[in-house]
C-alpha cells in the first residue's frame, strides 16, 4: 500500500531537483563561503544565487532583504526580537488568536516580561476583527506580527491592509508567512510588509532552514551575533547545502505556483465536495473565500479525531488532526477554540493539505475510504444516536 | 504518533460488543463530548446473576474506544461482587498497557463500571467532593489528591495523563502542582522574590565591577568604550565613548547589552541612560 500523504502543512518532501541541485555541495563544493579562497568563493556565489532566488519568489526588492536562518521559528523570533530592540521604550505588542505557537509562545512569554500583549480575534471562519485591529494600534507599540495564512484552517490574513494600516502609525509589521511561501503570488516590493518569515521544509526544502525577509531600511539589530555572516545580521556558518535546496525550492515554487493555484486547488475543492456530499454533518473551517489552495480543515460532528486518523492510516492515509490528542494536550487547537467551532465537531477535525505531487487517484482513495470510517465511528459514538 | 501496544490496535479496529443492551439492568455514563471523551456503558445480568451482556457506545480517541471494548470482555460471565473490583489499572493491564498521557481512557472504563453497578443498586449518584480546581474537566482537589496518593503520581504531567486535569487551558497548573508537592510532605515553593536589597554603596561596586569585568572588554573590542557618569536610585548614567559614540546603534548597545546585562548581573530594576 502506498501511503497517500496529505500533511503538507505538517512538513513537505523534499523535491528531487532540490535535493540534487544540494548534493554537490556536501561533497566537492564544500568550502566556507566566508573563506577567502576559490573554495569559499565558489560556495559563496551559489549561496548568492539561492538568495536571489528566494528574493525573486517573494518580489523583494533586493537580495540584501533576505537573511538566511534555520527555521520558521527563529525567523519569527529574529523579527520580533529586532522591534523590541528598535523600540525599547515601547512595550506594546499585538498579534492573533490563531498564531502558530512560534509566535504564540513567544508573546505569551514576552506578555510574562512585562510587555502589553494585545491579542485580535478571529470570527467563526477565520477572519481577524479589523475593527479591533485599527483601534489597538497606539504609540507604544512596537511591532504588529500576523500570520499571512492560517496552518490549519488556510484562512488568508489581509496583510497588505494590516501592513498599510501600521504603516500610518510608524509601527512595524512582520508576517508569519510560513504556510503562503510558494502558494501564493507575493510581491513584497510593492506590499507594506517590513518582515516576513518562511521556512523551507514546507516547501519541498529540507527540515532546518528558512529566510527573514527584512525590507531595507527596517531598524534591526542580530538575534545571534558572534561571526559576519549573513552582513553580520545572523552570526554562525551557513547551512550551505540546504540554503541551496531552499534557493532551488523558491525557484521551482515560482514556476508551479500555476499548478498549485488550478491543479491542486481543483483537487482539495472536489474533495471537499464530496466530502460534505457523502458524509452527513461536517462542514468546512476557514474563510470560505480567501484560504489557501492546499488546504482544507473538515469537521465531523460526534466523533474524535484521533480515531479517524487512526482508521485512515489503516488506509495508507497521512492527515492531521485539529484536535488535541495527536499533540499531547486534550482540547481542541487553539485556532479552532478561537474560531469558536463547537465542542461537538472541534474535536473531529481532520486536516488535509495537499502539494503539487497529489494526484486525483489519491484523492479518490480518501473519498472512498473516508465515509465508511466515519459512519463506523458514529455507529460507536453515544452522541451521535441522539443527534 | 501514540505508541499503542497489538492489543490496543486490535480492540480499536475491531472492537467488541459495540451498542447498547435493549432494557439493561445497568446503565453507565460518564464523561461529555466537551472533554472529548465519553462513555456510555450498558449491561444485563443473566439468571445466573451473572452478566451475560455488555455493550459500549464510545466517543473518544483508540484507546478509549480500546478501553471501552475491552473492559466489556472483562465483565461478561462474571458477577457484580467479581466486576465490582476491576480497576482501571486492570484495563489497562488487558491492553497490554497504555500510554501514560491516555490512562485516563481506563480510567473513564472504571468509572462508568462503577456507575452503571451503583444504577443496578439503585444508589444515587456521587456528588463531586471537594472543590473544582481544573475547570477545563470538571476535577476536584479531591480527585487529584486520591489519585496522586493512590497511584503514586509525581508530576503535572502524571495527573492530566491520569485524570485529564490540567490538559486543556492550563489555569489549574499551579495548583495541581501545589496539591502534588502537598501531598509528597514538599514545602511548597513560593515565586522567587527579587534579591535582598543591597545598600546603595554595594549596588554602585557592583555596577562598576560589572562595567570593567563584563561590559566594557566588549565594547574596547569594538573600538568603544564606556564610562559610569552617576548611579541615581535604579537610573545608571552612563557616557558612551568612541566608536560607541558616533554608532548609529549606541542606543541598541545601551539598553541591548549594557542594561540587560546589569539586571541579569546587579539588579533587575536597573534603567541604563546616556548622561
Ligand atoms: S482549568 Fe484545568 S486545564 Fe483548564
Amino acid at each position: 500500500m502506498t501511503p497517500v500523504y496529505l500533511d503538507n502543512n505538517a512538513t513537505t518532501k523534499v523535491a528531487t531537483e532540490v535535493m540534487e541541485a544540494m548534493l554537490p555541495y556536501f561533497t566537492e563544493l564544500y568550502g566556507n563561503p566566508s573563506s577567502m579562497h576559490t573554495f569559499g568563493g565558489q560556495v559563496a556565489a551559489s549561496v548568492q544565487t539561492a538568495r536571489q532566488e528566494v528574493a525573486s519568489l517573494l518580489g523583494a526588492a533586493s537580495t540584501d532583504e533576505i537573511l538566511f536562518t534555520s527555521c520558521g521559528t527563529e525567523s519569527d523570533a529574529t523579527a520580533v526580537h529586532a522591534a523590541l530592540r528598535a523600540f525599547p521604550d515601547k512595550k506594546h505588542l499585538i498579534t492573533s488568536t490563531v498564531e502558530h505557537p512560534a509566535i504564540k509562545a513567544l508573546f505569551e512569554k514576552l506578555g510574562k516580561e512585562g510587555y502589553r500583549i494585545t491579542t485580535i480575534p478571529v470570527d467563526s471562519q477565520g477572519r481577524l476583527n479589523m475593527e479591533l485591529l485599527t483601534q489597538s494600534l497606539d504609540e507604544e507599540t512596537a511591532i504588529v506580527s500576523i500570520m499571512w495564512a492560517n496552518n490549519e484552517t488556510g484562512t488568508l490574513f489581509p496583510v497588505e491592509k494590516i501592513g498599510r494600516l501600521c504603516r500610518e502609525k510608524g509601527i512595524l509589521f512582520h508576517t508569519d508567512a510560513v504556510q503562503a511561501v510558494g502558494k501564493i503570488p507575493m510581491d513584497l516590493k510593492n506590499m507594506p510588509i517590513d518582515m516576513l518569515s518562511l521556512s523551507g521544509h514546507k516547501l519541498h526544502a529540507p527540515k532546518g532552514v528558512g529566510a527573514l525577509f527584512i525590507r531595507k531600511g527596517t531598524p534591526f539589530s542580530p538575534y545571534i551575533v558572534g561571526g559576519h555572516q549573513e552582513h553580520g545580521r545572523r552570526a554562525g556558518t551557513e547551512n550551505v547545502a540546504s540554503i541551496i535546496g531552499l534557493g532551488r525550492a523558491c525557484r521551482l515554487a515560482e514556476e508551479k505556483m500555476g499548478e498549485e493555484n488550478t491543479r491542486v486547488r481543483a483537487m482539495r475543492d472536489r474533495l471537499e465536495k464530496e466530502l460534505l456530499r457523502h458524509i452527513p454533518k461536517c462542514f468546512i473551517n476557514g474563510d470560505p473565500d480567501a484560504r489557501l489552495p492546499n488546504t482544507c480543515s473538515i469537521s465531523f460532528e460526534y466523533i474524535e479525531g484521533e480515531a479517524i486518523l487512526l482508521m485512515m492510516n489503516q488506509h495508507g492515509i497521512c492527515a492531521s488532526s485539529g484536535s488535541a490528542c495527536t499533540s499531547g494536550s486534550l482540547e481542541p487547537s487553539h485556532v479552532l477554540r478561537a474560531m469558536g467551532v463547537p465542542h461537538t465537531a472541534a474535536h473531529g477535525t481532520i486536516r488535509f493539505s495537499l502539494s503539487i505531487y497529489n494526484t486525483e487517484a489519491e484523492i479518490d482513495t480518501v473519498i472512498e475510504q473516508l465515509p465508511p470510517i466515519v459512519a463506523r465511528l458514529r455507529e460507536m459514538s453515544p452522541f451521535w444516536s441522539e443527534a | 504518533m501514540w505508541d499503542y501496544t497489538d492489543k490496543v490496535r486490535e480492540h480499536f479496529l475491531n472492537p467488541k460488543n459495540v451498542g447498547e443492551v435493549e432494557n439493561p439492568d445497568g446503565i453507565g455514563e460518564v464523561g461529555s463530548i466537551a472533554c472529548g471523551d465519553a462513555l456510555k456503558l450498558t449491561f444485563r445480568l443473566g439468571k445466573d446473576k451473572k452478566i451475560a451482556e455488555a455493550r459500549f457506545k464510545t466517543f473518544g480517541c483508540a484507546s478509549a474506544i480500546a478501553s471501552s471494548s475491552v473492559l466489556t470482555e472483562m465483565i461478561i460471565g462474571k458477577t457484580l461482587e467479581e466486576v465490582e473490583k476491576i480497576s482501571n489499572d486492570d484495563i489497562a493491564m488487558a491492553l497490554g498497557g497504555l500510554p501514560k498521557e491516555k490512562i485516563h481512557c481506563s480510567v473513564m472504563g472504571q468509572e462508568a463500571l462503577e456507575k452503571a453497578i451503583a444504577y443496578y443498586k439503585g444508589e444515587p449518584e456521587k456528588i463531586l467532593e471537594g472543590e473544582i480546581i481544573c475547570h477545563c474537566f470538571n476535577v476536584t482537589d479531591v480527585d487529584i489528591r486520591r489519585a496522586v496518593q493512590e497511584k503514586g503520581l509525581t508530576s503535572l504531567e502524571d495527573v492530566t495523563g491520569y485524570l485529564k486535569a490540567g490538559g486543556g487551558c492550563g489555569n489549574c497548573h499551579e495548583e495541581i502542582l501545589q496539591i502534588i508537592q502537598k501531598s509528597q510532605g514538599m514545602t511548597i515553593l513560593e515565586p522567587k522574590k527579587p534579591a535582598a536589597g543591597m545598600t546603595n554603596l554595594q549596588k554602585i561596586r557592583k555596577i562598576e565591577e560589572t562595567l570593567e569585568s563584563e561590559i566594557k572588554p566588549a565594547l574596547i573590542r569594538d573600538g568603544g568604550n564606556i564610562e559610569l557618569v552617576d548611579v541615581d536610585g535604579n537610573r545608571v548614567l552612563v557616557r558612551l565613548q568612541g566608536a560607541c559614540a558616533t554608532c548609529s546603534r549606541s542606543r541598541i548597545t545601551l539598553k541591548d547589552h549594557v542594561e540587560a546585562r546589569l539586571r541579569t548581573l546587579v539588579a533587575h530594576d536597573l534603567v541604563v541612560e546616556e548622561a
